[in-house]
């Protein structure tokens, strides 16, 4: 279980993004976490991977600190991050870094396996370097395979995993995440704004302005989410 | 050959004990192993220390290994070598160059390469250097390579230098004949207080022909690299030339790049970028489980590969 005590964070610049973050991911269940653009759900990703420092709050992993960890040792206990927007490479292949990934050297039916998740022809793709001459598409799906191939990973985080990735694709990687589901010693907690995503969600946490504004099962918070994002919009209209 | 030879043949060109086909192997300065084949004959030179090494056109496909090695501190070595590349043959030349440093004086190697690649002829260059040994010496390498390229013909140079050379000087200079293709890979780690400069000028004489150079670099420690290119384009011509240095420690680089375009249809391009590692490409392999030190190894390893 991940838990998130009254995390706040603050920028270089002395803005506080994170206003008190206040989360828990159970075991073997899928938590979507969504909300407004710049809302603060891609910080609050990097806090729970070490990319940024929590300015004040804790981090727990099943009654661990974590708090202080480096980005290293969170990756080695179990914390895995699919990033936002994915890292290109000058020199590193697709091969390169699923066998980075994976802690091994990979067969070649191995790479075709971990990349058909993402909806990728493993034969096509795993020589290539994951460096800008890969589409958006392309390398969101190699950027998401990385940490499919994390297979001692207890903690799977995915930034708008949907993001630039087509249909066929993307019912792939629905399955793919429906998969490690029945996995329960496994738990994945994704940033989406999908519906298709959602509606596979166990758990969804709203976050806005820095904060957990809403937070509970499927069942409770689908039901009534566009109302509440509709109404925000119409506000704005009508002043 | 001495053992020293022995480990630097293993590294900078594919030595595993014996070579098949044509060789030739230079240590300190004299010939310690020749063996012309059918198809590929090596002679010395009269004029110049040195070998004449001619590729029929029979040759297709066929290699030949001209490894030097410079083995103990004192040894300054200077060698005229010439390629003759007979019209259609196909060519793998596994070159290489290793200097072992033992003592307080330099060891050094000079090779001066000229190459005459005839018409729709094929060759494939490869080259690695690296330097070894504790000597207080400084280990040089500074090769001259002079192509010559007639009509539709096609080289490929792969050259790395992997480490421990203090100081290189590299010139390379090419004319190429109509629709010929000369493709450079140039890789150059550098570390400590060592010294690099690679300087390469292309005329493309010949209508339809091409270059693309890319050179990869990286400084660490408080070395220095310099990286000149000069592209003419004197025809109906494509030029690519691109320079991407990644810096380490306190590293520095100068990459001077020139293009000269003396007719309407030549195309040239240039790139260059400089800079320290992506920060976001070591968070990266850090969520992967590696240590910032480990991340930026592979980094680098993959970006020189
Ligand atoms: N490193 C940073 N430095 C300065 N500001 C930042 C930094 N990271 C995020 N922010 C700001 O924090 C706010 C929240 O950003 P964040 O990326 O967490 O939003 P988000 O909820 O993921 O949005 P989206 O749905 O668009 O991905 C934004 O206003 C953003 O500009
Ligand atoms: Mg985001």
């Amino acid at each position: 279980m991940l838990e998130l005590k009254d995390i706040r964070w603050t920028t270089e610049d002395g803005e506080e993004i994170l206003k008190g973050i206040n989360l828990s991911v159970p075991d073997g269940k899928l938590t979507v976490v969504t909300g407004p653009n710049g809302g603060g759900k891609t910080s609050l990703a990097k806090v729970v991977a070490g990319l940024y420092k929590a300015s004040d709050g804790k981090i727990f992993i099943d009654d661990n600190d974590i708090t202080d960890w480096s980005i290293t040792e969170r990756s080695k206990n179990g914390i895995a991050y699919a990033f936002q927007q994915p890292v290109r490479f000058k020199g590193l292949t697709v091969r390169d870094l699923l066998e980075i990934s994976a802690e091994r050297t990979l067969s070649s039916v191995e790479i075709c396996s971990l990349l058909s998740e993402v909806g990728l022809c493993g034969r096509e793709y795993m020589d290539r370097e994951a460096d800008a001459s890969l589409s958006g598409g392309e390398s969101k799906r190699i950027e998401i395979a990385t940490v499919l191939a994390r297979k001692n990973a207890k903690m799977l985080v995915f930034d708008e995993p949907e993001a630039g990735i087509d249909l066929w694709s993307f019912t792939n990687l629905i399955k793919a995440f429906e998969e490690i589901k029945t996995d329960h010693s496994r738990s994945l907690l994704i940033i989406s704004h999908q519906e298709r995503i959602m509606n596979i969600a166990d758990y969804i946490a709203v976050v806005a302005d820095g904060k957990v504004s809403r937070m509970g099962t499927r069942e409770e918070i689908l039901p009534t989410l566009m109302n509440e994002t509709g109404s925000a919009c119409c506000s704005l209209r009508n002043k | 050959m001495n053992d020293i030879t022995q480990t630097l043949l293993g590294v900078v060109s594919d030595w595993d004990g014996s070579y098949k086909g044509a060789y030739n192997i230079r240590e300190d300065g004299g010939c310690a192993g020749r063996q012309s084949s059918e198809n590929i004959k090596i002679e010395s030179k009269n004029d110049n220390p040195g070998i004449v090494i001619r590729v029929s056109s029979k040759a297709q496909q066929e290699t030949v290994y001209i490894p030097a090695c410079v083995t103990h501190s004192g040894v300054s070595d200077l060698v005229y070598n010439d390629f003759i590349i007979e019209d259609g043959a196909d060519v793998i030349i596994v070159a290489g160059c290793g200097v072992h440093s033992d003592g307080e004086e330099e060891a050094r190697h000079n090779g001066i390469h000229r190459f005459f690649i005839g018409k729709n002829a094929k060759v494939l260059y490869k080259e690695k250097h690296v330097g070894t040994g504790n000597g207080e010496g400084a280990k040089r390498i500074d090769p001259v390579t002079d192509i010559e390229m007639q009509e539709g013909s096609y080289m490929e140079m792969d050259t790395m230098q992997i480490s421990g050379v203090t100081s290189t000087n590299r010139l390379t200079t090419a004319k190429l004949g109509a629709g010929a293709k000369l493709v450079i890979h140039e890789r150059l780690l550098t570390d400590n207080d060592e010294k690099a400069k690679s300087d390469f000028k292309v005329d493309l004489d010949g209508e339809d022909s091409s270059v693309d150079l890319v050179s990869r670099s990286v400084a660490k420690g408080n070395s220095y690299q310099e990286f000149y290119s000069t592209l003419n384009g004197n025809n109906k011509c494509t030029g690519h030339s691109e320079c991407d240095g990644i810096l380490s420690e306190n590293g520095k680089v100068i990459a001077v790049p020139a293009l000269y375009a003396a007719n309407i249809d030549a195309s040239l391009i240039h790139e260059a970028a400089i800079g320290k590692i992506a920060g976001e490409q070591i968070i990266k392999l850090c969520t992967l489980g590696l240590t910032e030190e480990e991340a930026e190894r592979k980094i680098i390893d993959g970006f020189l590969k």
